[in-house]
C-alpha cells in the first residue's frame, strides 16, 4: 500500500515535468541562454512556497503522518564538494539538457535516446563512488 | 481540456512542484531525484566494488517507485496530455537554427537532431548524450543532490550548502551553453 503512495506521488510528479516542459532540452537551453522567464519561475515560484512552507513545518512542529521526524536535516558544511560537484553537475545538464527527474519523464514519454543518458548517470554514479575517497569534500 | 492540452505555466508547474515536496514531507521522506542512482547501483551489486554502495538499499526502495511513477507519468502526459512540441523563444530558436543547425524547435519535444532514434547513427550524439548522463550522475553524487534535492529542497531549507550547489549548476550550465556549445556543435 505504501508502495502505491509513491508511485503516485512519482506519475503526478513526471506528469508536472513533462507538462511544464521542464523536461525539455530547448527549455532548458533557452534557461541558460536566459531566452525567457518560464525556468527561473518554476524553481522560484516551488522555492518561495516551499521556503514559507517549511518555516510553518518547523514553527508549528509538524510531524509526519507515521509520528516519524520530517527529513529535514540540515547539510554537511563544506565547499569544494557543492561547488565542484555542481559545477559538473550542470556541465551535464546543459549538455544532455536533462537532469535525474526527466531522464525517467522522457524514458515513459518514449525517447529512447534518453535511455543512454540513464546508462551514463549510472555509470557517473558508479564512478564517484569508486574514486570519493580521493576526492576533496 | 484545452487547459490541460495546452503547455502548463510557470505558475502552475513551480506550486504543483512544491506539493510534491511537502506531501513527500509528510510521509517522512526527502524530494531529490537522483538519490535513486545510487539505490540503484546497489541493488545490482556495486556494494561489492565500494564502500559507498554498501547500505540498506531496500529501505531506499521507495524512490525507485516513485521513478516508477515518474516513467509512468511520463506516458500519461505524452500519450494523453500534449501535442508533444515546445515553443521556445523565437529568438533562441532561431540562433539554434542558424548557429547549430537544430531547426526542431516549435515541433518536437526534444531536438530531434539529437535525440531521434535515426540520428543515434552520430557517433557525435551518442558521446552526447553519454558524456552528459556521466556528468550528471557523477556531479550529482559528488554534490548530494541535483536540481530537485538542492535546488527545491535545499535551498527551501535554508541550506547554505545547498545555494553553493545551484551556483556550481549554474556555473557549469553557462560554461557548457556559452563556451562549450559552439566547440561540440
Amino acid at each position: 500500500m505504501r508502495y502505491i503512495t509513491y508511485l503516485v506521488i512519482g506519475t503526478f510528479f513526471g506528469i508536472i515535468m513533462f507538462k511544464s516542459e521542464a523536461a525539455s532540452w530547448f527549455r532548458i537551453y533557452e534557461m541558460f541562454q536566459f531566452g525567457s522567464f518560464h525556468m527561473y519561475g518554476i524553481i522560484g515560484s516551488a522555492l518561495v512556497l516551499g521556503v514559507i512552507g517549511i518555516q510553518v513545518i518547523k514553527r508549528k512542529n509538524i510531524k509526519p503522518l507515521n509520528g516519524s521526524e520530517m527529513s529535514l536535516q540540515p547539510k554537511n558544511k563544506s565547499v569544494a564538494r557543492y561547488l565542484i560537484g555542481g559545477i559538473i553537475f550542470g556541465l551535464g545538464w546543459a549538455l544532455a539538457g536533462v537532469c535525474p527527474g526527466p531522464i525517467y519523464v522522457l524514458i515513459g514519454a518514449g525517447f529512447p535516446s534518453i535511455l543512454i543518458v540513464l546508462i551514463g548517470a549510472l555509470f557517473g554514479t558508479f564512478l564517484y563512488g569508486m574514486i570519493k575517497d580521493r576526492l576533496p569534500h | 481540456m484545452d487547459l490541460i492540452y495546452e503547455p502548463w505555466p510557470w505558475y502552475v508547474a513551480g506550486p504543483l512542484i512544491a506539493l510534491v515536496m511537502f506531501v513527500l514531507l509528510l510521509v517522512g521522506k526527502q524530494f531529490g531525484m537522483s538519490s535513486n542512482l545510487r539505490t540503484a547501483c546497489a541493488a545490482v551489486g556495486a556494494g561489492k566494488a565500494s564502500e559507498f554502495f554498501k547500505f540498506d538499499w531496500k529501505a531506499e526502495r521507495w524512490n525507485l517507485m516513485v521513478v516508477l511513477g515518474a516513467i509512468l507519468g511520463g506516458f500519461i502526459a505524452s500519450t494523453y496530455l500534449s501535442e508533444n512540441t515546445v515553443n521556445i523563444n523565437s529568438e533562441i530558436a532561431q540562433q539554434l537554427s542558424d548557429d547549430y543547425n537544430i531547426k526542431s524547435a516549435g515541433q518536437a519535444y526534444l531536438p530531434t537532431e539529437i535525440f531521434a532514434a535515426e540520428n543515434l547513427a552520430n557517433p557525435l550524439n551518442i558521446a552526447i548524450l553519454l558524456i552528459g548522463g556521466i556528468l550528471v550522475g557523477f556531479g550529482a553524487r559528488y554534490a548530494g543532490g541535483c536540481t530537485s534535492g538542492h535546488a527545491i529542497s535545499g535551498l527551501s531549507n535554508l541550506q547554505l550548502p545547498s545555494l553553493i550547489a545551484v551556483i556550481g549548476f549554474f556555473i557549469g550550465g553557462l560554461v557548457m551553453i556559452h563556451l562549450l556549445y559552439p566547440i561540440i556543435f
